[in-house]
Parts: C-alpha cells; structure tokens; sequence
C-alpha cells in the first residue's frame, strides 16, 4: 500500500528556458508513446473508472510540460489509449503547466483548482471532458495501485 | 465549552477517507445524479462507494451525511424521493434537504433517518428554522452565508435546533439557495440541475498575454497572466458598469473564519463546515487538517487563541481567486 505523505515535499520550480528550446526541438513521440504507456497500465490495474473511459473515446488529449517543451498527444480509442503521430488540428482537451506543478499534482500535494487558481495550470478545450477526467483522477484509490516497482528509484530503499 | 463539530466535504472516496484521516466529525457526499448541488461530470458516490464511505467513517467513530438539496423538477419527484429512500437503506447518518415536499417525505417515510436543513432552504430567521423543526422535526439547520455573528447568535438563542454554519470555501453570492445567474447564461443552475456554471457551457480561450473565459459565449472575465483565477460564474465576472470594468457583483475569494473561532464557539454554534465537494482529496486534507487543529487550539484556550501563520498560508494557497475574506460574519452596517 502506497502512502502518498511519505514521497518527499515537492517545491515550485521552474527549469532554466534553455532546456525548453531543446526539447521543443527534439522528437514529441516518444512522450506520447511512454504516457499512454503508463495510461494503459493503470487501466489494466483496473482503477480508471469505465464509465469515465467510455466517455473519452475517440477523444484527441494534449498534455504539455511547458518547462520542458515536452508536447504528448494522445487518444482513447477501442479499449487502449494510443499515441497520436498526427498532431494536426485543434486537440479536444489540452493540459499546460510547468514539470513541478504536474508532479505535485499526481503525488496529491497540490490540489489542481489550486493550480488553476495560482495559474500553474491550464485547460482548454472541452471543459466537461477536463472535469470528467480530473474527477476520475481524484477518485482514484492509490492503494490499489502497486508501486512497489517505484519506490527504490523514488524513495530510496528502507 | 461545547467543540463544534467539523463537517467536511466529499466528491470522491478517496476525498472521504482525506477528510476522516484529517480529523473531520462528518464528512458530507452526495450521489451521482442532479438530487444534489454539485453533479458535475465524474463526481460524486455510487451506492458501492458510499457503502464503503460508510464502514470507513464509522470504524473510526465519524459520521456520513448525504445532500439532497436541490428542488425536485416538476414530473420527477420520485428522483428526489429514491436518493431519500437510498439514503436511509445505506444506513447514512443524516440526511441534508432543501426542498420542503422532499423533507415532508423523508419525515413521513423515514422518520428515524436524521435530518438537516440545508443552506439551500435559505432559512435565515429563528422562525423558519423553528418552523422546519415543528414540520419536520430537523435536527439542525445549515445557515446560509449572509448573517452577521451577532445576527447568527441571535439565532442560536432562540431555537434548541443545532446551528451550523460555514467555516472556509468558495463564497455564493447573497442569494443563497434563490439564485438563477447561472440560468440567465445557460439556463441551467444549482436549483434545476445541480450545478452552477455546467462545465459544458465553460470554455477558457488562452491567449499570449490574457486568458479569457467565457460562460455560453458571454464573456465573464479576462484576467492578465499575472492575475489570479477563480470560478466562471456570472456573480464573480468582471463586466463593465457605467463605464468601468470590475466586479460588479463579488471578488472571487474564499470565505475562512480562522481569526473568529473562539467567538464562533461561544456563542454556541454546533457545527461548522467546509465547503467544497467539487475539490480534490488534496484540497479535503489540506483543509481538513488546518481547521481541525484550529478548532482544538479554539475549544482549549479560547483566551489564549492564536492564529497560526501555517494556517492562513496553507488556508490562502488553495481558496478561491487565492484570496480569503471573512464575508458577511464581520459586516459592520446593519
């Protein structure tokens, strides 16, 4: 079982502007390729509500790390989440923030109305969808979750 | 010195078990359908999760409250009387009503099923609330944010119903429970849908140097990017009025009674809540906790109190617009 309040206080930060010129320049695909990796392997460990997933289908989501250039697209489609090598048009619901406020908000440390409030997030696009998979987030039960297999490169053994 | 209990809010179980482990004596949800105020999109406890939510509270020896507190729609009362019903056989604490026909029900039909009255029945006088005991034998009634203390201590002097009132969140305008803002842009609102603002009539344009957000396609603020956001609701818009552009109606901000805790326990208030079951576990914790040791500090030594700098900082991180007010408790005209 995973205790959220024992991963280390993560601080606001901001990376140095030069590391986003470089990853904007580099290839966006892998991004997409590793989040609808780990995507489809808490959907697998059966804790992404279905109804929520349901809803998602076809859908075009863009996640972007602005301090990194990271840009990752991805979809929903038949039962698996899947990288999007076409990038073209407007995505259905897009996601912006810097590195540090993504992990704060995935480690629970931050609320994400919080972020939107203080302007470290941003949502455009289709904002019911964006409050449908917020809400399918929060209700997540991290117990059910195993992370054993992260615990030593992000804790530390012991 | 009687400590009020802490009432917390649930959007999810997870948000449920932040509250209990946080130090909440209730903690109130509602159910997945438009019976309660905050339907929005992936919100809200199907009967699996509220059973859950049950065991889980009343292990620890707290409590789980259910909102039922919007206005049945005409030709669908029976919605309205199966979350009554559902509730009951969940074996919930109580249950919070607005709607005078669903309270008449769930008092015929449940008499022994607790019931509150919610800030939605805008009941602000003695009188209503006494009224609302005798016809429905309520235990306590929710007191919209629209009364001074003295006012709302007033109230407490006249009735034997457990008064509660609300201790931190988001602020309504000075409507509660009879407002239709979100109707005129949508026509959609709290009391016909369960939600203020339906995030499908939201849409948030970013540009380089502004933000715009726009409720239906009236624009409703345009904030400079060094400028707080808050909620897109019409009475927190920016419009412009005789030629000036500002809040015409209220600042985005959230309401927080830290600095009148010991007051707020003397003149005897039963219950005070925290607002907020559209928000994240995160939220639920960060609140949850900061109140909790607020109200213990309040209820030890009320001459001593202090309020802490950790509280008001974490407290002003995540309210509203990120800003605090203490609303209408402090207003000094009558």
């Amino acid at each position: 079982m995973i205790d959220t309040s024992r991963i280390p206080k993560i601080p606001s930060f901001t990376l140095p502007a030069l590391i986003a010129r470089i990853g904007s320049r580099l290839p966006q695909f892998p991004h997409s390729v590793n989040l609808a990796l780990a995507l489809n392997a808490a959907k697998r460990m059966g804790v992404l509500g279905e109804e929520t997933l349901a809803e998602i289908e076809g859908k075009h989501f863009r996640v972007t790390v602005l301090d990194t250039g990271m840009v990752a697209d991805f979809t929903y489609r038949q039962g698996a989440f899947r990288p999007l090598w076409n990038t073209a048009g407007k995505p259905d619901l897009q996601f912006s923030a810097a590195l540090s406020a993504y992990l704060q908000m995935v480690s629970r440390q931050e609320d994400p109305d919080t972020l939107f409030f203080n302007r470290s997030l941003a949502i455009e696009g289709d904002t019911e969808l964006g409050l449908r998979v917020k809400n399918m987030l929060d209700a997540l039960e991290w117990p059910a979750l195993s992370w054993q297999g992260l615990r030593p490169t992000f804790l530390g053994r012991g | 010195m009687a400590k009020p209990q802490l009432v917390c809010p649930a959007g999810s179980l997870p948000a449920l078990k932040a509250a209990v482990d946080n130090g909440a004596d209730d903690v109130y949800l509602g159910f997945r359908n438009d019976t309660n105020a905050r339907n929005f999109a992936g919100l809200n406890f199907d009967d699996k999760a509220v059973a859950e939510g049950i065991r889980y509270a009343h292990q620890r020896g707290r409590k789980v409250l259910v909102a039922i507190n919007t206005y049945a729609q005409a030709g669908r009362f029976a919605d309205w009387t199966r979350s009554v019903d559902r509730a009951a056989e969940l074996g919930v604490d109580a249950v919070i009503i607005a709607d005078p026909a669903v309270l008449d029900y769930a008092t015929k039909t449940h008499p022994q099923l607790r019931r509150h009255l919610s800030v939605q029945a805008s009941a602000t006088s003695y009188e209503a609330i006494n009224f609302c005991r005798d016809k429905f034998g309520i235990q306590r009634a929710v007191l919209p944010r629209v009364l001074t203390l003295a006012q709302v201590e007033n109230v407490i002097r006249h009735t034997e119903v457990e008064i509660e009132v609300f201790g931190f969140g988001s602020l309504c305008v000075m409507n509660e429970g009879r407002c239709w803002l979100s109707s005129y842009a949508t026509g959609e609102s709290p009391n016909t849908v369960g939600a203020c603002s339906p995030a499908k009539y939201v849409q948030w344009e970013k540009k380089p140097t502004e933000m715009d957000v726009r409720l239906n396609g009236i624009l409703i603020d345009r904030y400079g990017n060094d400028e707080n956001a808050g909620y897109p609701t019409i009475c927190k818009g920016r419009f412009e009025v005789a030629g000036a552009t500002y809040y015409a109606m209220e600042e985005p901000a959230s309401l927080n009674v830290l600095e009148m805790l010991p007051e707020i326990i003397r003149i005897g208030v039963s219950a005070i809540k925290v607002e907020g079951r559209q928000r994240s576990p995160t939220y639920v914790a960060q609140v949850t906790r900061n109140l909790r040791q607020a109200i213990d500090a309040a209820v030890a030594a009320p001459e001593k109190f202090a309020v802490k700098p950790a509280w008001m900082a974490e407290l002003g991180k995540v309210a509203e617009g990120s800003q605090i007010t203490l609303g209408a408790y402090n207003r000094p005209w009558r």
